[in-house]
């Protein structure tokens, strides 16, 4: 902990600026639309470990580094503060769902709602429950779409996990067609107008609807049917028992499906896309395949289940996991607004800047990860332990106060997946290896269609 | 761990629990705090393994082993 605090230092106009701005009133906006990677490594290449690029009319300051990542990580939320920090987000949970809470908040939310260590065991079985689910109709070869299975799957998962069965069991296919428009609606341009009226917007908005539709139906068809066993009750039926004194509903659907959406936005198109990134990765490495089916196979054959082990260690899975989040860490620019005068890198930037921070470019610094762009699950198995040793810029699930608090969760369902996909089924890509890559005109990122890879099921199984 | 100090950040606690049943008597729980306390700084070799694993799977990254004299 080397951070050196000053109360003084240059101002925000003497942080160099990345080239590039266009000759008008929304300076880099077009960039960060069009190609977001190439905007943040080009401000890292020429700007250092603080520089700043234009969106619209304010400036955003992007840090990479431990020192200043670390000083980013640990201000704590009045002095860095992340809900003004997300526009485009409001429009997709609704108005007065917040996007994030404190962390004070969040370690309540915590407390009582399933991503504790505790609940960790039942949410592995519900995993490996659902992925059979997913395959159940495969048959012995075939192909698939890897965005809209995992993202299929991933919306499965979270609602029984963080909803539960019952309201799992009453969705199908439409709510993550749903879901989908909606974080294709997460548009930079909403740094503009979160309202205006173009395509994105538009889907997202009809998205919304037909989310709260879906919601509304459900509570509808429960109405008419009898009470259910206090074991048998999920999320829903708490919050629509909740009445105000004069007996009237306290949640409308609209506002159900507002808190829905938002538990589920952190885990779904993180853990959808990190998933098939790995199969990719994998089968880009057919070594390290190799390796991680022997790994599997063994740990398998006594017999074991996949809620079990999913929870232990699966050394050679879990580096292949993290070297996928490291070179495709799903959110690529983390972003908070300055709520008092922010020391940081030898600046003092006034209270009400954006500061951002990148996984993307942070994950592949040089400095810390040699040979930063070959994917090398190797890092992570000791004495190296890069995840460990670079902690404030290893960062695909952020750091310091605001990390992931999803994240053993999410490493538990990647496992549980690849333990009965890898056992069970044999991969090929489908298209040449270099054209899977992300889509990443929104500020969800996607899989750009086409995704297609094809299976084969493994002799014996 | 002879020369290794097993820390704790209060501050990134984000009290998941999953360092306790890894290394019982190493790791505890503040539940007023809602945060993780260390039991024991100096755990012998037997619990080495354990105390390693805590610190690798703690979901906040909060525990570290740091060198005897360096304050992290």
């Amino acid at each position: 902990m080397t951070t050196v605090s000053t109360t003084s230092g240059p101002s925000l106009d003497a942080v160099p600026e990345v080239s590039g701005r266009a000759d008008d009133e929304f300076g880099h906006l077009e960039e960060l639309r069009a190609d977001p990677i190439a905007l943040l490594q080009r401000l890292r290449a020429e700007c250092g470990e603080v520089g700043r690029f234009r969106l619209v009319d304010h400036d955003v300051v992007l840090v990479s580094g431990a020192d200043v990542n670390e000083a980013f990580f640990r201000a704590p939320d009045d002095v860095l503060d992340q809900a003004q920090a997300y526009p485009f987000m409001t429009p997709v949970f609704g108005r007065g769902v917040v996007f994030d809470a404190s962390p004070q908040r969040r370690q309540e939310m915590l407390k009582n709602q399933a991503l504790r260590g505790e609940h960790l065991k039942a949410h592995a079985g519900t995993i490996e429950r659902e992925i059979r689910r997913m395959v159940a109709n495969w048959g012995e070869q075939g192909e698939i779409d890897l965005l809209g299975f995992f993202a299929e799957l991933t919306i499965y998962t979270t609602t029984a996990c963080l909803i539960g069965d019952r309201f799992r069991e009453q969705i199908d296919r439409r709510f993550a067609d749903h879901y989908h428009d909606l974080e294709r609606g997460t548009d930079a341009w909403a740094f503009v107008d979160p309202y205006a009226d173009i395509e994105s917007f538009r889907r997202r908005d009809a998205a919304r609807l037909g989310l709260v539709e879906l919601v509304q139906g459900i509570i509808d068809a429960r109405a008419g049917e009898p009470r259910v066993s206090r074991e048998e009750r999920d999320l829903l039926d708490v919050l629509v028992s909740l009445k105000n004194d004069d007996g009237t509903a306290h949640f409308s659907a609209d506002e159900i499906t507002g808190m829905f959406i938002s538990m589920m936005f952190a885990g779904h198109h993180t853990s959808s896309g990190t998933a098939a990134w790995t199969l990719i990765e994998l089968l880009r490495h057919p070594e390290e395949i190799d390796q991680v089916v022997a790994e599997l196979d063994e740990l398998y054959a006594d017999g074991s289940k996949v809620s079990f082990q999913a929870l232990r260690a699966i050394p050679r899975l879990e580096a292949v996991l993290k070297e996928t989040l490291r070179l495709h860490p799903p959110l690529i620019l983390l972003l908070r607004v300055a709520q008092e005068d922010f020391p940081i890198g030898g600046y003092l930037l006034p209270a009400g800047t954006m500061v951002g921070t990148s996984p993307r470019v942070s994950n592949r610094l040089g400095e810390d990860f040699p040979d930063p762009d070959a994917f090398d699950p190797g890092r992570y198995i000791d004495p190296r332990q890069e995840d460990l040793t670079n902690r404030w810029t290893w960062i695909p699930f952020g750091a310091g106060r605001h990390r992931c608090v999803g994240n053993a969760f999410a490493m538990i369902q990647l496992k549980a997946i690849f333990s009965v996909l890898l056992r069970d089924y044999e991969f090929e890509m489908a298209q040449p290896p270099e054209s899977y890559r992300d889509d990443c005109s929104k500020m969800v990122i996607q899989l750009e269609r086409p995704c297609q890879v094809r299976y084969r099921r493994r002799a014996g199984r | 761990m002879s020369g290794r100090r097993v820390v704790a950040e209060a501050d990134l606690c984000q009290a998941h629990q999953l360092c306790q049943p890894e290394a019982p008597g190493v790791f505890g729980f503040d539940p007023v705090q809602d945060k993780v306390v260390v039991l024991n700084e100096h755990p012998d070799d037997e619990q080495r393994e354990s105390v390693r694993r805590a610190v690798r799977y703690c979901p906040a990254m909060a525990l570290s082993l740091v060198e005897e004299g360096r304050d992290g």
